[in-house]
């Protein structure tokens, strides 16, 4: 009774499932470091005339120095190591480097919602612009744009212009589109009889704007900003690719992949995927304090 | 034909209903949402259950299609669970709102229960053939629903509920949503298909006119909990028209219902 | 007074397009000893069109089709005269103020073409097309004008005449880097990625369990940058195109997967009462209704895969591939500052990113034709 109990809270929920799922991709992860690091043991085991058993080949896979796939227990450790026990200062430190790419993705966020905005308000209410940009914005969504990153970073580097500028250029590139596009739509989400109704109290286009408008566009500006701040953290992160990059996620990532340091590809990537998540997780929030001040529930 | 709509009726009921009640559990508290619920519906029937918004009369209706469970009492449909019934296909069911998938055209709706029986491709073209010419609908096969008014749609979802040949016809406030000259029309349909295919109907409204027109047999109901407070038979011909809206009998059917009605709230208030 | 009134209800672009003709001529007049020269006869015209235009405040299909042949002979004589340079020479003034007259003229078409009432659809549509394609035109007629206008280092942006100059030089080369990137890399990923992601939906829809816990860890990798799993992928499935399949299978997987979850919980309570009353089993309501609804769901899923994929093939190629692909070629021609052929590179991609997309936009409106979004008009 007890234990059905137990298992009952467990698979019902939402916290249960998902600890169970990383529970087992954990162990999944763990067989596959076997898996993937065993043939190149099974070799050094067979040059040096070793005697191997199952479970020494197991924790030698997890101790490799340079391992195919490294284990979690391996990359917690160089997490800890290049987070804490390095100065930040120090470009062996990941916090070194995550802030350098922080500093551009958040710098192209601010641009790129800005320069969303300004466009879109030029879009809803010229229409001239509505018929010869938004059709381009919408095709320009369908197009890889980040495969010119290398060319805007190199070429800008060329005119001088090195450093934080051309990544967050790029994280700005890619943060407006899905701005523009929600943002079109939400200042033109008021119904129709409401539009009427601020007509009927003959209110001015600046009054339409500010009062009817901007407050139904919050929501759908949110949404876009969420998805907005995800790529700005791409961006900066494929902006770092171009070899010459001094500092960031993106720079580590290559440099591992170049050395062979499996581990060290892993750290920069986990680092990258929790900055990532906490930005989107803080627009959440502030997209779910808005929908709620406009009395929506999502 | 006539036998066997003699044998029918001389046939006890079709939906046996005693002592069911229904209790819905929530965070607050519990809801009563049926009580004691007492009734049967004889084969060939046209029985409207009336009462205001919340009083249960839908529930009661699911209960019957098996789409709520009861918390206690007895129930049987055609001499059967709910489930069995349910199996069996023994019901049309005709929801508030059309309920028509989208990407299938008027046809192929009428088509989707006919395909889950196993009708073949043949009988089921001449299914949906047959009941929309018996609707009125002929020449829409290939339309899709949201090229139709609501009053068409509702009709093409009355077509669908009566294609596989159900003995009863369940109908959840089918009209609610239409305009009243529509749903006049829609009234006089109803009755003549009614009288043409001799199905048991169970039809849930909260409009007088229209259960005292429609049917023979009035269950009213009232709320919290909701529970049966008086049945009222009528005598009108089976070919009776909107005329008979005008007529003494129907004012004083009416009349009785209305205070039925009343009754009711002031039990529950 | 009342002059100013009249200027004032007047379109101003007509006007700023007759200042900056006159410019043109006057300057061309001063300018005699310049072996560029642009063709009087044209800047002339031009000045007449833009006084009719300031005049005439409504202007029907025939005036504005009259402005577009002046458009495009002064864009072409431009065009002729910038083709005619030699290397180093900049563009005169009356060149640039042509250019200016040229671009008021544009806008005031597009303004008046966007305010076009009509009720013949074909003209209407005719008009959807027309205008962002000439405001495209105008863009490639500025960059050509511009970088040869000024000279710009090709190193900087290459003139769209240049670019195209590389798919007569390099056809063979970028065929082969569509090949390697698209066909064997992007399209195998998309459809690893999408079918197991449609897989799992399912798997997670009759087992609630694994809907619960796929739901939250499927948000969470559908805001990482999952790019970054590029050198893993490498160091596991070697240089070629296995490991870039790989990225976009994983790219691909979650979208596909969380949007198919949500698309076959979208279904009404009424529908699957209608379902349950049929007596209908678990995989008749799935094929019958659920996923069916779920249709435009999945292929907003696929429409948005259809991008990843392309990003994803194309940057993990940057952290390393055999010498081939679109990745390769725009990090390898960056490199050496053959910036013609990486701008002809991303042309490709975009062009076979939008006709990627297209592909699935144009199944979109043929299998959802019934949904609300589909059916206006």
């Amino acid at each position: 009774m007890e234990a059905s109990r137990v298992l009952n809270s467990l698979i019902s929920g939402t916290v249960g499932p998902v600890m169970i799922l990383v529970t087992i991709i954990i162990m999944i992860w763990y067989a596959g470091a076997v898996y993937l690091n065993s043939s190149f043991l099974i070799d050094r085991y067979e040059k040096n005339n070793i005697e191997w058993t199952f479970s020494q080949l197991a924790s030698d896979s997890w101790s490799m120095e340079r391992p195919v796939l490294p284990s979690p227990h391996q990359i917690a450790k160089e997490l800890k190591k290049t987070i804490w026990d390095k100065k930040i200062t120090s470009p062996r430190s990941l916090v070194f480097h995550s802030r350098v790419t922080l500093s551009s993705a958040m710098v192209g966020f601010v641009m790129g919602a800005f320069l969303g905005i300004v466009l879109s308000i030029g879009i809803v209410y010229v229409s001239a612009l509505d018929r010869t940009l938004m059709p381009w914005i919408i095709a320009s969504q369908t197009i890889p744009i980040l495969a010119i990153a290398p060319m805007i970073v190199v070429v800008l580097g060329s005119m001088g212009v090195i450093g934080l500028i051309p990544k967050a250029i790029i994280s700005t590139y890619l943060c407006f589109f899905p701005v523009v596009v929600g943002m079109v739509k939400g200042l033109r989400s008021p119904n129709i009889i409401l539009v009427d109704l601020m007509r009927s109290y003959s209110g001015s286009k600046a009054q339409v704007f500010w009062k009817l408008r901007l407050p139904a566009s919050l929501p759908y500006l949110f949404a876009s900003l969420k998805v907005a701040i995800a790529l700005s953290v791409v961006g900066a992160i494929v902006a770092e690719l171009p070899a010459g990059a001094q500092g960031g996620l993106g720079a580590r990532l290559l440099s591992g992949s170049y050395y062979g340091q499996t581990s060290l590809i892993w750290a920069a990537l986990i680092t990258a995927s929790v900055i990532s998540a906490t930005l989107v997780t803080i627009v959440g929030r502030m997209e779910r304090f808005v929908n709620n001040r406009m009395g929506l529930q999502i | 034909m006539n036998d066997s709509s003699s044998i029918k009726s001389a046939d006890s009921s079709i939906i046996d209903i005693s002592n069911l009640c229904l209790t819905f559990e929530t965070q607050t508290e519990p809801v009563h949402a049926l009580s004691d619920i007492n009734m049967k519906v004889n084969s060939g029937d046209f029985v409207s259950l009336i009462g205001p918004s919340g009083c249960g009369k839908t529930t009661l209706l699911r209960v019957i299609a098996d789409l709520e469970k009861p918390t206690s009492g007895t129930i049987s449909v055609e001499g059967k669970s709910p489930n069995q019934a349910r199996l069996d296909r023994s019901y049309g069911y005709v929801f508030q709102t059309p309920a028509l998938l989208p990407w299938r055209n008027i046809e192929a709706n009428i088509h989707l229960p006919l395909e889950m029986s196993g009708y073949s491709k043949d009988e089921q073209k001449s299914l949906s053939n047959q009941y929309l010419s018996l609707v009125g609908l002929s020449g829409f096969e290939k339309k899709y629903p949201w090229q139709l008014s609501g009053g068409m749609q509702q009709r093409v979802s009355i077509a669908r509920a009566l294609s596989f040949d159900p003995d009863m016809l369940l109908m959840d406030e089918p009209f609610g949503a239409l305009d009243e000259i529509t749903r006049d029309r829609l009234n006089e349909e109803l009755l003549r298909l009614w009288e043409q295919t001799q199905k048991t109907v169970v039809f849930v409204t909260h409009s007088i006119p229209e259960a005292v027109f429609l049917s023979n047999k009035i269950i009213v109901m009232s709320a919290r909990p909701g529970k049966i407070i008086d049945v009222i038979e009528t005598n009108f011909p089976k070919d009776r028209t909107f005329d008979i809206r005008e007529s003494p009998e129907f004012l004083e059917v009416s009349q009785l219902v209305r205070e039925g009605l009343k009754e009711g709230h002031s039990d529950g208030s | 007074m009342n002059f100013l009134a009249i200027i004032r209800s007047r379109p101003l672009s007509g006007l700023l397009c007759l200042i900056f003709s006159i410019a043109s001529f006057i300057s061309l007049q001063l300018n005699e000893i310049n072996d560029y020269a642009l063709n009087p006869f044209i800047v002339i015209i031009i000045a007449i069109v833009s006084v009719i235009f300031f005049i005439i405040r409504q202007q029907g299909l025939f005036l504005l089709s009259i402005c577009f042949v002046a458009l495009f002979s002064g864009a072409w004589s431009v065009l002729n005269l910038i083709h005619s340079f030699d290397k180093g020479v900049v563009m005169g003034l009356d060149a640039w103020f042509l250019v200016s007259a040229l671009w008021f003229l544009t806008w005031n078409n597009l303004v008046q073409l966007s305010a076009l009432k009509t009720k013949n659809k074909l003209i209407e549509l005719s008009l959807t097309i027309i205008i962002p394609v000439l405001f495209g035109a105008w863009i490639f007629f500025l960059w050509e004008v511009i970088t040869i206008g000024m000279s710009v280092h090709q190193v900087l942006l290459p003139s769209p005449s240049l670019i195209w100059q590389v798919f007569d030089g390099a056809g063979a080369t970028l065929f082969a880097d569509f090949y390697q990137t698209f066909v064997r890399s992007a399209i195998p990923g998309f459809i690893m990625g999408s079918g197991a992601g449609f897989l799992v939906a399912i798997a997670a829809d009759k087992i609630p369990f694994l809907r619960r816990g796929l739901i939250p860890i499927g948000n969470f990798f559908s805001c990482i940058p999952i790019i970054g799993m590029a050198p893993i992928m490498i160091m596991w499935f070697g240089f070629d195109w296995q490991s870039k399949a790989a990225v976009v299978a994983i790219m691909t997987f979650f979208p596909m997967m969380v949007n198919t979850l949500s698309g076959l919980n979208e279904t009404d309570r009424i529908d699957r009462d209608l379902l349950h009353t049929y007596a209908s089993s678990y995989w008749r309501e799935l094929f019958s209704l659920r996923l069916p609804n779920a249709m435009p769901f999945i292929l907003n899923a696929l429409k948005i895969n259809t991008t990843l994929a392309m990003i994803g093939a194309i940057v993990s190629e940057f952290f390393g591939t055999p010498i081939v692909g679109m990745g390769f070629r725009i990090s390898a021609e960056v490199g050496r500052m053959n910036i013609d052929m990486v701008w002809a590179t991303i042309a490709i991609a975009a062009l076979t990113g939008s006709m990627f997309y297209g592909v699935f936009a144009l199944l979109e409106r043929k299998l959802t034709f019934w949904h609300p979004s589909m059916r206006k008009s």
